[in-house]
Formats: C-alpha cells, structure tokens, sequence
C-alpha cells in the first residue's frame, strides 16, 4: 500500500463521516462540493471535511482508492457512499438520512 | 475539446446496448451536461455500482474532459 493510500485509509478510518471535496465547507471550492456540504449540513450530522485542493497526492490518491473518477467523496464509516449526484438522490429518496440514523453518527452542535 | 451530448450518448449506449439517455443541457454552453441513464444493466446494483458503469463506458473520460457531467441512474420498469 502506498502512503497516500495508508494515509486516506486512516482518515476514512478514523472519522464516522468524511468529506473529500475541493474547498472547505465555509469556501468550497466548486458546486458540486458546494451541493455535498449543503446536504450533510441538512442532515445535521458531524463530518470531517479533507479540502483535496491543498494535497495533491490526496486529490489524485482518493480516486484510485475508491476508483471513482469524480471530487466530491463521501465516507460514512469507512464505506464509499457515491459523489454529489448518489448523494442527492439518497438525500431526495430520504434514504442518505436513514442510512446516517442506521449507522449511529455523531449530531452535529 | 467537451464531448457533445451525442457522443456521450453514443458511448454510454455501445457499453450498456438497450440504454436510455436523457441529456440536459445545463449551462448551454455544451460543456455541462446532466445526464439520466435509464438501464435494464443496471438491475440488482447499487448507485455506486451504477454509476460506475457509466463512467466506465465513458472511458476515463469522466472528471477529465468530462469534469461537469450530472449523472442520475435507473433501472426500467
């Protein structure tokens, strides 16, 4: 395993729910990482947001971690959930909540 | 050089034979597409699995040359 690759599967590994987008929640970066934060702050859930834009490693790495072309990715529990579009239409179908609520995640204050 | 919504179309179709694509202009600038692929293929997978099988037969094109493709997938009725 490479670094990059020990170094995503610790992050993924360590928080309940992470973002990989371009930006930061306050600032993203593009709209379809705009469109991810606006979801998970909906669903009033805590996550961990990693901004691929200051590590290029990271921002190439991610995509072969989860063989997913695209930024943004979602982890809830170590599990690749899908990028903006899968979360949108989870979130639409009500199933990104009950998948959150199912897995036991933290509540955002 | 952005893909036209016929190629696109055209290479989602010669991967998964029996698709329906629906293309959606979404800036009108022919660079940024919503696309909503409709599949018998895509039966008895999940949305990750789904969507894979697009990019897929979109070749490696997708978050290259393709950075702004909207993607929602179903399975017929």
């Amino acid at each position: 395993m490479s670094d990059t690759n020990a170094k995503i599967s610790g992050i993924v590994g360590e928080n309940d729910v992470v973002l990989f987008m371009k930006g930061t929640p306050l600032f993203p970066q593009c709209g379809f990482s705009s469109r991810a934060v606006s979801i998970l702050d909906h669903c009033g859930v805590k996550y961990e947001s990693v901004d691929v834009l200051q590590d290029m490693e990271i921002r190439q790495g991610i995509k072969t971690y989860s063989d997913w072309p695209t930024i943004p990715q979602l982890f809830v529990k170590g599990e690749f959930l899908g990028g903006s579009d899968i979360m949108m239409e989870m979130f639409e179908a009500g199933e990104l909540q009950e998948l959150l609520d199912e897995k036991d995640v933290a509540r955002a204050e | 050089m952005p893909m036209s919504a016929d190629e696109i179309t055209e290479a989602i179709t010669a991967a998964l034979p029996g698709a329906q694509v629906e293309m959606t202009d979404l800036a009108g600038d022919n660079d940024h597409w919503a696309a909503r692929v409709t599949a018998p293929q895509f039966a008895g997978k999940n949305r990750v699995q789904q969507h894979k099988m697009v990019y897929e037969a979109l070749g490696g094109r997708m978050g290259g040359v393709l950075h702004a493709l909207q993607l929602t997938t179903a399975v017929p009725k």
